[in-house]
Parts: C-alpha cells; sequence; structure tokens
C-alpha cells in the first residue's frame, strides 16, 4: 500500500497523461459501440428521446470547445475587463435559443438547420442557401478543433502535432460514425463530465493557494493570502499598470466595439446549426426550453470560473517573471520555451526578464494558450492535476468537432441528396450516404487541421459573424413575423453572408490592399469580430424591405407557423 | 375558438419574452458596458461593480431568467390547455 502511494506520487507528468487520454478514449469508443445509430432518425436525432439533462450536458460539451478550454481564459488574462465580450457573448446567446427559438425549432420537428430554412420559406434555393451556410460556418470552426486536439497532443504527449491530428480524427470518426447523434451525444456527456472536473480541480486548487478560499468565483475577489490583506484585483491593477499595461478591470476596447463584438458572439451562439440541432433531441417543447437553461447552468459553471482562473494566471506570471533573472526560471518556463509558445530575448543584456506593455523594451512573449495549459504547472500542482488538463482539452477539442461533424454530414445526406438530388432514396441509403459524408466530413476537417490555411485565426470570428449575418435572422423572422417570404429571407441571408465575407476579408485578411487596413478605417470604429451584428441588422432590414414588395407566403406556410407558436402535439421529427 | 386561445397564449407569451430580454439587455449591455464607468466606482469586496456585471453577474442573470422562462411557460401551457 504505501509502495503503490510512493509510486503514485512519484510517477511523472508524461505516465499519466498516457494513463487518464487512454482511459477516457478507451470510455468514448465503449460509450459509441453501445449507443449505434440503426436509423436516420437515430442518426440525425438520436432517435428524438434524449432527457433535458443529458441534452443539457451534451449541449454543453458540445458548445464549450477547444477556444473555450485552452485559449478563453488566456485571451481574458491578457485582456482584462475587454475579455468580458467573451463571457457575455458566449452565453447571453443560450437566452436567446431558450426564449426565442429552441422551443418552435422543436416544435416545428425536422432533422436540421437547413430543413427548418427550406420548409418554412418554401424554397429549395432557400434550402441551398441554408445548406452553404451551414457548411461555411461549420468547416471553419472543425478546423480549429482538429488542429486543438494536434496541440494539446504535441505538448503532453510529445508526438508530432501531425500524428495527434490523425490520432484526433480516428477517434472522432469511430464514433461520429458509427453513433451519428445518438453516438455523439452520450460520448458528448461524459466528455461534459471529464472536461468540466479537469478545469474545476486546477481553479479550485489555485484559489485556495492565494486567497484561501475554494470558490474561484469568490476567490478572485477576495484578498490575498499572504498576509499584505489586500485585493487581489487591486493587486493586479497594481501590477499592470506599473508595468504600462491598462488597468486590468478597465480594459482598452472602445464602447461601441465591446457592445457590437458582445452582440455578434450572442447571435451568432443563436445562430450556430451545432447549438441549434441539440434540441431536436428531446421529446417535448418544454423539454427543449428546460435542457437550454440546464445546458447555460453547466456551461457558466466554466465562464465563471475562467475569469477566476485568468486573475490568478496573471497575478502569478507576472509575480514569476517580471524582473527576475533568467537562469532563475523555474523548468515550465524552459518546457514551455522549447515549443515557442514562450519566448525570451534580452534586449538590453542584463539577464533579467523585462514584461513590460512598451513593445520596444519588453523581452518576454507569452502565447494565450499557456494560460490554462501551464497553470498548474507554474502554481506547482500535483502531476496528475497536470495530466488532467490534457484529457480536459482533448474532451472539449473532440466532442465540438463531433456535433460540427454531424451537422455537415446531414446537410449533405439529408438537406442536399435526400431533400434535392434523389428524394426517392432509402432510408438505409440515406443512412450509408450520412455515414460516407462523415468520413468524408472528418478527413477535410483533419486536413485543414494538418494544413492550416493562413486565416485560421479569423475564423472563429468569421464563423459567429456568419451564424449572426445568416441563420439568426432567418429563423426569427420565420418564427415571429407570418409574413416573411422567400424572397426577404434569401435576400437577406446573402446579403448577410456577403457583407461579412466582405468585411472580414478587407479589415482581418487585407485581401482587398496592399496593407491590411488599420483600426481607424473600420465601419463605425468595429472591428470585423464585431461586425456580425451589423451584418445581422443589414440582414433585417434588407429582409423586411424585399418582403414588402413582394407576395406573401402561401396559406399552407403561414399556418405552419401559427401551428410552431403551440407547443401542444410536437410529435416526433419526421422527414 | 381554438384560434382565439392561440391568439391569446402567443400574445402572453410575447410580453414575457419582451420582459425577460430587458432584463436580459440592461444587466449585459447596461451594467455590465455602457455604465460600467459609473459602477466601477463602487466596489463590494475586491470586485469593482461594473467589472463584476460583466465578468460574473449577467452570466448568472442569463442562467436565472431561463429557468424563470421555463417556470412561467409550463404555467402558462397548462393555463392554456397546451400541456399535453
Amino acid at each position: 500500500m504505501i509502495n503503490s502511494l510512493a509510486l503514485f506520487a512519484a510517477m511523472d507528468v508524461q505516465t499519466w497523461t498516457y494513463i487518464l487520454v487512454g482511459i477516457t478514449f478507451a470510455l468514448y469508443i465503449g460509450i459509441a459501440i453501445w449507443s449505434r445509430a440503426g436509423s436516420t432518425k437515430e442518426f440525425y436525432v438520436a432517435g428524438g428521446g434524449v432527457s433535458p439533462l443529458a441534452n443539457g450536458m451534451a449541449t454543453a460539451a458540445d458548445w464549450m470547445s477547444a477556444a473555450s478550454f485552452i485559449s478563453m481564459a488566456g485571451i481574458i488574462s491578457f485582456a482584462g475587463y475587454d475579455g468580458a465580450v467573451y463571457l457575455m457573448g458566449w452565453t447571453g446567446g443560450y437566452v436567446l435559443l431558450a426564449l426565442l427559438l429552441a422551443p418552435y425549432l422543436r416544435k416545428f420537428g425536422k432533422f436540421t438547420v437547413p430543413d427548418f430554412i427550406g420548409d418554412r420559406y418554401y424554397s429549395n434555393t432557400a434550402r441551398l442557401v441554408g445548406v452553404i451556410c451551414a457548411l461555411l460556418v461549420s468547416f471553419t470552426y472543425v478546423a480549429g478543433q482538429m488542429r486543438g486536439v494536434g496541440l494539446v497532443f504535441s505538448r503532453f504527449l510529445e508526438v508530432d502535432i501531425n500524428t495527434g491530428v490523425i490520432i484526433g480524427m480516428i477517434i472522432v470518426l469511430f464514433y461520429a460514425v458509427l453513433g451519428g447523434m445518438k453516438g455523439i451525444t452520450y460520448t458528448q456527456v461524459a466528455q461534459y463530465c471529464v472536461l468540466i472536473f479537469a478545469f474545476m480541480v486546477p481553479a479550485i486548487f489555485i484559489s485556495i493557494q492565494m486567497t484561501g478560499n475554494p470558490i474561484p468565483q469568490l476567490g478572485f475577489g477576495g484578498k490575498l493570502n499572504d498576509g499584505s490583506g489586500m485585493y487581489l484585483l487591486d493587486k493586479l491593477d497594481g501590477l499592470s499598470t506599473d508595468l504600462g499595461f491598462a488597468e486590468y478591470t478597465e480594459g482598452s476596447k472602445s464602447l461601441v466595439d465591446v457592445f457590437a463584438i458582445t452582440l455578434a458572439l450572442m447571435v451568432g451562439t443563436a445562430g450556430l446549426p451545432h447549438v441549434i440541432v441539440r434540441f431536436f433531441t428531446v421529446k417535448r417543447v418544454k423539454d427543449a426550453r428546460k435542457s437550454a437553461g440546464l445546458a447555460l447552468l453547466l456551461i457558466a459553471i466554466l465562464y465563471t470560473t475562467a475569469p477566476a482562473v485568468s486573475v490568478f494566471a496573471r497575478t502569478n506570471l507576472i509575480e514569476t517573471v517580471s524582473n527576475k533573472p533568467y537562469l532563475s526560471m523555474p523548468e515550465w518556463f524552459k518546457k514551455w520555451e522549447t515549443t515557442g509558445l514562450i519566448t525570451f530575448e534580452d534586449k538590453n543584456k542584463d539577464g533579467t526578464i523585462q514584461y513590460f506593455a512598451d513593445k520596444s523594451k519588453n523581452e518576454l512573449v507569452v502565447d494565450n494558450d499557456i494560460m490554462v495549459l501551464a497553470n498548474p504547472e507554474i502554481a506547482q500542482l500535483p502531476n496528475w492535476v497536470i495530466a488532467l488538463v490534457a484529457a480536459g482539452s482533448l474532451a472539449a477539442a473532440l466532442s465540438t468537432a463531433a456535433g460540427l461533424l454531424l451537422v455537415i454530414s446531414s446537410s449533405v445526406s439529408h438537406d442536399l441528396i435526400k431533400k434535392m438530388i434523389n428524394p426517392d432514396i432509402s432510408e438505409k441509403g440515406e443512412l450509408i450516404a450520412a455515414r460516407l459524408s462523415a468520413v468524408i466530413a472528418v478527413c477535410v476537417a483533419g486536413y485543414f487541421g494538418i494544413n492550416p490555411p493562413g486565416f485560421v485565426a479569423a475564423t472563429v470570428a468569421l464563423a459567429f459573424g456568419l451564424a449572426a449575418a445568416s441563420f439568426f435572422p432567418a429563423i426569427i423572422l420565420g418564427i415571429f413575423y407570418k409574413r416573411m417570404n422567400k424572397e426577404g429571407a434569401i435576400a437577406g441571408m446573402v446579403v448577410g453572408i456577403a457583407s461579412m465575407l466582405f468585411y472580414m476579408m478587407k479589415y482581418r485578411l487585407g485581401w482587398f490592399d496592399d496593407t491590411l487596413p488599420d483600426k481607424s478605417n473600420w465601419w463605425f470604429g468595429i472591428s470585423p469580430e464585431g461586425f456580425g451584428t451589423v451584418a445581422m441588422i443589414l440582414n433585417f432590414v434588407v429582409s423586411i424591405v424585399i418582403m414588402k414588395f413582394t407576395p406573401a407566403p402561401p396559406e399552407d406556410v403561414q399556418d405552419i407557423v401559427e401551428n410552431i407558436r403551440i407547443p401542444s402535439g410536437a410529435g416526433e421529427a419526421t422527414h | 375558438m381554438a384560434k382565439n386561445n392561440a391568439k391569446a397564449y402567443w400574445k402572453e407569451n410575447i410580453r414575457y419574452v419582451l420582459i425577460l430580454l430587458s432584463i436580459w439587455f440592461v444587466v449585459s449591455y447596461g451594467l455590465g458596458i455602457i455604465l460600467k464607468d459609473t459602477l466601477n466606482t463602487i466596489k463590494i469586496g475586491g470586485f469593482k461593480l461594473g467589472f463584476w456585471f460583466a465578468q460574473q453577474g449577467a452570466i448568472y442573470v442569463f442562467v436565472v431568467l431561463i429557468f424563470v422562462y421555463v417556470r412561467l411557460m409550463n404555467k402558462l401551457d397548462k393555463k392554456y390547455g397546451y400541456d399535453k
């Protein structure tokens, strides 16, 4: 007994990582075999009988990606107050989902988002525009997830990034292709448990270490544990201004941009097809409302902890490195230096690390992702906690990737093949088509993971902007405005997407100019990340104006709208 | 009759949605963004209030809003006989 305890304590990070990642992967594969899909209904919407709690957990895991788990706390760490755009933006959308979309789309009872667009706007052109939007949004999003899987493998298990991507592809392939939505749902339930545990354990440890309070949400507003009696946030504000940064609690983005980005992310969240389809899997309309609430509750656990982690990590980082001799740096510093995520350049050759906001004097560059990945090491937590972060990151990335791949495959097999190209396809044929398109989608996603396109950094913002500019207005108008017709909706979606793509290409990627146009050229001072708000408004305006000059939708479509507003009689999802 | 029932139900639903979305707007865009600087002059523990709303408070309110809506709508469904 004593021997085995000693062995436990002595096990290194890598062994721990192999064990934890191995156990979780075996669990996901086991669930996939147990929950194979036998029909298209099981493949697309998990048979339509998922309980609100299971759906809430699955939605939470589906939603929280590599970006939420690995990058967000780090981004907030360096952005301070401005990080609120992500915190509010990526949670507030659930209020819109629960109040404006989920119950009605569940009542409508179809399999995909383009399905709703196509039927509500009685037009295959509208359906096709929907399919294109769904594919654009999902592919931009999924490339980043596969890349995240590769990065985690390479950093924690020291395998090549590409090998990491391929291992991730095989795992996702296994349960997405075999289990469809049914397999994905129950693996996501397991993945939620893994990722939330992996996020909370280090956060609680560090909160106790720094403030003596085991609840991180309260800890970061508390006093320091070091006997100084100082509030942690006051200390961080002081440290930040001393080094020439903006006060941590103040931020530096303009008010209009903070407003626009937050709204674009909220509305984009509510318009993301992989989130919306999760609400097709529950039994009744009231379950759709309830599971949106549960999903947000489960998401909020991570999202309210993340800003605490940001404050802990930033304070720890500054205290550890600022004005300290390079040679006295702890082991983690050297380790992450070899990955290129920390770089130190001794500009004034004094052997000491100068960390300043002023770029000409600053000698240290720290990547956002380190704040979560290296946080347990910086705080000197046990090896198993460090390994847990690896397993959690993989759970976050894989669960989101699987949800996106399902949207891609169902858009192709259901909306393109069954509804447009070959309506006579048999149930069995459609299921094979769904599985084949999932295989192809995984390969394409893997390809982008291995050869990330140059615009990967812009893709998350692009995915949200596109969802905000296309689906959100079309769905809202489809439910709340009976008179809205196909001409208006199609024109609105096309203008929305086109303006979003244009703005992103011009002001984020700089494709239309010799050099990237700077901030002063932004329209209304709104960044490309926030432009989804403008594109969404354009969509609404164009839809309504065009609608006024074109015929009202047919009587039976207006009856559909009246019907989806009433919760009772929500049959099971049908073709 | 069924049609009038549906209309009245829809009207009450829209009223709930508008009230709850106003709160949604006020806590996030109002207290967390527009009024942030004013609220930051008030401190609760180590938190400046505007900062707290933007990074914590708004999220808690979002969760509560959805569960309030769930309760209100379950009652409304019953009242109009749509709970079967």
